[in-house]
């Protein structure tokens, strides 16, 4: 059982359609996440980073079955999560959860903890009767909270304690797989790095897996042990952590590892920075070829026809990228 | 001098209660120089800027201190000059391009509308420089894009726009508020070294507040540290980094993760929140969360020495240094 992932995701497409006009016909797509494949073991955090528009929410969601992937498979504990109806849709629902982004638009602000946390324990059969306090105390308290805060609105509370709220409610569920989308980017520096310490402790705590989505490429790897990187509805490159950082080969890993300034004026006065230059291209129209040779300072004529496929360097390093070399090849 | 901020406090009036959320703010910058604002939420780095630039919403008001530019205190100085100096000799760029740049004007206009008011440009001159400006900031096909609306331009070209509206009138002075938080990475690199460049190469000074401590080290010479309303520490950047001399700057620098630091390593967050400027809180404002409070800490607030280069308020500093 341990063998096999407890998450995978193969070739998975997602498109939107763009429609317009008076009778809102399609007039054309966005390709928000384009042939991506990955797998989560067990116990792990995997990271996926990008900027905006490269589709990391967009899969986050696809996980979640918040919406369908149009083609491609999405397989949690081996069943394809497209096909579950009904019934067979509420086990898959409290296994996996979800923590956002934004406290502060994720919790309601009509209901107090108590009822917040308390109703999916109901609705699940978890907890009843006086169980449910009791429930609700132990998961404020794994959370670094008082008991007292099960009285308390969202907005008695501060950003970091609505985060934590956010996170027991998530654990109520005791589930296998917890999707976090941006979880810590609204927080103050202060605060976010005591988040982040406390979904580390979860997860060791609780054997808990994680799909952290991140733009933050400090905090990711922190938390992650493998990560992947997308652009524009692709994965670039995936590695585990410590070699992404360390030795990232492909020029967009590169690119967006230099755009991070480092807390240490020494080390970036000697730094020599050249920022990409131009935007990321729109998703509906994006470049032909490699999509990233817009923006490539290396790119060369083969990138604007032919997409690179992402191929493995190390076992655990693949890049999709015609320029990195192939330690398999004969030259 | 080009702006020198002397003990600033800021007030909000609720009702016939007075709140005071920025108090004793003191520092300067040169021209050319560029100083950074670091603090949380809450902190009142923002509040200070709109102080500067005349700005503060009706319910809130500088009551006390000096604002000095050009021999000039901005706190005393008629509306009708604030506006004269506001947009022409100080400019301001926004967190947030997609809300400050008007949706219903086009770009040529909002880069326009400064110049024709305050250097009495004529239109054709004024779209010369507006298209000069376009290409300084890095925006091709710069006629078209001056026909354009915001909604037509991507988020790092908006914020490009906004940096070429403050710049239009030369002024001596840009204050940034949060210039890259809405941006992604690649693109905040570039917007920052571009505001970066053309403060240092056109002598403005700039005064950039964030909270990311990654940008300061790489873009300010200086730096000022606020928290609660108040400065808690002032040095050189280097300084700063190499011997961050109150609990709260050493506490805000251990719980920011690293590229290059030991993935296994543990944060070491501050506990605690940012206090709510409406709670009292006896002595330093930092004390709930420090880690090194003394008695003298929970009954005198410690006041920050800003004669020297690298000033502390913090009752204990010599004995953590």
């Amino acid at each position: 059982m341990s063998e096999s992932p407890l998450l995978s995701v193969n070739n998975l497409h997602v498109r939107f359609p763009i429609k317009a006009g008076l009778l809102q016909r399609t007039v054309g797509e966005v390709k928000a996440v384009n042939g991506i494949s990955f797998e989560v073991n067990r116990g792990e955090a995997f990271g996926i980073v990008g900027e905006s528009g490269c589709g990391k929410t967009t899969v986050a969601r696809a996980i979640l079955r918040l919406l369908e992937a149009t083609t491609g498979n999405i397989a949690f504990e081996g069943n394809n999560i497209s096909s579950l109806t009904g019934k067979q849709l509420a086990p898959f629902r409290r296994k996996v959860q979800a923590i956002f982004q934004d406290p502060f638009s994720s919790l309601n602000p009509r209901k107090t903890t108590l009822d917040i946390i308390g109703e999916p324990l109901r609705v699940h059969a978890l907890a009843e009767g006086d169980g449910v306090r009791q429930r609700i105390t132990d998961l404020l308290e794994m959370c670094e909270l008082p008991a007292r805060f099960m009285e308390l609105y969202p907005h008695e509370m501060s950003g970091g304690q609505r985060q934590r709220v956010g996170i027991a409610r998530a654990l109520a569920m005791e589930p296998e797989l917890i999707v976090c989308d941006e979880a810590v980017s609204a927080l103050d520096v202060s605060i976010q790095a005591q988040i982040i310490n406390l979904l580390e402790k979860l997860r060791q705590e609780l054997g808990l897996t994680y799909v952290f989505i991140g733009h933050d490429l400090s905090v990711v790897r922190h938390l992650c042990n493998r990560v992947a990187v997308m652009y524009l509805g692709r994965i670039m490159e995936t590695a585990d952590s410590e070699t992404l950082f360390s030795q990232p080969q492909h020029p967009y890993t590169r690119a967006l590892l230099d755009a991070v300034p480092d807390p240490d004026p020494l080390t970036e006065a000697e730094r020599e920075i050249e920022p990409l230059h131009g935007e990321v291209p729109n998703p509906s129209n994006p470049p032909s070829g490699c999509v990233f040779h817009t923006r490539c300072p290396v790119a060369e004529e083969r990138c604007q026809h032919d997409a690179p496929p992402l191929v493995s360097l190390t076992p655990s390093q693949s890049a999709a990228c015609w320029l990195v070399k192939q330690p398999f090849s004969n030259s | 001098m080009l702006l020198s901020v002397q003990d600033l406090a800021i007030d909000l009036k609720r009702g016939t209660e007075l709140h005071r959320l920025v108090s004793n703010a003191s520092w300067e910058l040169e021209a050319g120089e560029t100083l950074a604002i670091v603090g949380e939420s809450g902190s009142g780095k923002s509040l200070t800027a709109l102080a500067v630039m005349g700005l503060l919403a009706d319910e809130l008001f500088p009551a006390a201190g000096r604002v000095l530019f050009a021999d000039q205190d901005l706190l005393k100085v008629t509306d009708e000059t604030m506006r004269s100096i506001r947009g022409a000799e100080i400019a301001m760029v926004f967190q947030e391009p997609m809300t400050s740049l008007n949706p219903v004007k086009t770009i040529g206009f909002q880069l326009c509308e400064g110049m024709l008011v305050h250097l009495k440009l004529s239109r054709s001159q004024a779209m010369a420089r507006a298209l000069e400006l376009l290409e300084k900031v890095g925006i091709s096909d710069a006629q078209t894009r001056l026909k354009q609306y915001p909604h037509q331009l991507s988020g790092g070209m908006r914020q490009r726009i906004v940096i070429a509206i403050a710049l239009a009138c030369k002024p001596k002075l840009i204050l940034a508020d949060e210039p890259t938080t809405a941006l992604d990475v690649t693109i905040q690199a570039q917007i920052l070294t571009l505001l970066s460049r053309l403060c240092s190469e056109e002598g403005v000074g700039l005064v950039l507040i964030t909270h990311n401590l990654g940008i300061v080290a790489r873009h300010a010479q200086r730096v000022v540290v606020m928290y609660g309303g108040r400065i808690v520490e002032q040095a050189d950047t280097r300084e700063l980094y190499r011997m961050p001399r109150h609990p709260y700057t050493q506490g805000l620098m251990r719980s920011v993760p690293r590229i290059d630091s030991d993935r296994h390593s543990q944060l070491q967050p501050i506990s605690g929140a940012p206090p709510d400027p409406f709670d009292v809180i006896h002595g330093c404002r930092f004390n709930p969360r420090c880690q090194h409070t003394t008695g003298q800490c929970m009954t005198d607030m410690p006041l920050l020495n800003s004669t020297d280069e690298h000033s502390v308020a913090c009752w204990n500093w010599q004995r953590l240094a």
